[in-house]
């Protein structure tokens, strides 16, 4: 699946964009915010508070508890400072 | 008949006059155009700024503002709906975004800018980013912005 990410999460991670291939136990969300944080320190960083971290699933927002399964393209990115 | 609303997200400025005359000309239905403009403050919590830069989220903007778009059709009675948000660096005094609503009679146009705008600010993915002297840093989320989108939640 493809994974992009925006503001200052893209900046700590280092890249706009990626393809990753989770292992099948990373089901929802949040399991896959854990397993990025795990990969190295500027994932750590950009994921060090989860809680603010938001996601979106194929251009929807979704929650944490979100099945990933089936989804083409993950983003995440902080709370919205638009309008 | 249908309404559909127009929705562009653009880096070029736009003219406002241009797009409230576009909602009511040539039109003997409409009774009050309300339009909201929201643009780039010279100062940010006290401090002044050069610019702010938006950064948004090409494909999830456009389909994030039509949802609602569609709600505040399906709310309220309009006529016509125009939504425009800027990206790139946006000088002070330029604008940012604009939403324009007409209606038969004025509460439908007013409730529905400002349910556009309250939704906007905390769920369309956009994210500014200011420049000062002192270099440049991401604005933070306002709680009070959350606040105002919670009320127009249906219980």
């Amino acid at each position: 699946m493809k994974l992009k990410y925006f503001a200052w999460v893209r900046e700590r991670v280092g890249k706009a964009e990626e393809i990753v291939e989770p292992p099948a136990e990373v089901r929802t969300v949040g399991e896959l915010i854990g397993w990025l944080a795990a990969r190295d320190d500027s994932y750590a960083h950009a994921f060090e508070k989860p809680t603010v971290i938001r996601a979106a699933i194929d251009h929807a927002h979704v929650k944490a508890d979100a099945a990933i399964a089936g989804a083409r393209e993950i983003a995440f990115f902080p709370p919205m400072t638009g309008g | 008949m249908t309404v559909t609303a127009t929705i562009r997200i653009q880096e070029a400025d736009f003219d406002v006059a241009q797009e409230i005359a576009a909602l009511s000309k040539g039109r003997t239905d409409v009774g009050a155009v309300v339009s909201f403009s929201g643009i780039c403050r010279g100062s940010e919590q006290g401090e002044p700024i050069a610019a702010l830069t938006l950064e948004h989220y090409p494909g999830m903007a456009e389909a994030e503002i039509a949802r609602h778009a569609d709600e505040a059709l399906a709310r309220w009675p309009l006529q016509g709906l125009t939504i425009i948000h800027r990206f790139g660096r946006i000088a002070p005094g330029e604008n940012i975004v604009l939403v324009v609503t007409a209606s038969a009679h004025r509460q439908a146009a007013f409730e529905a800018a400002e349910f556009l705008m309250d939704y906007l600010k905390t769920n369309a993915p956009f994210w500014k980013r200011e420049e000062s002297a002192r270099g440049t840093s991401w604005i933070e989320a306002k709680g009070h912005d959350d606040a105002a989108a919670a009320r127009w939640t249906k219980s």
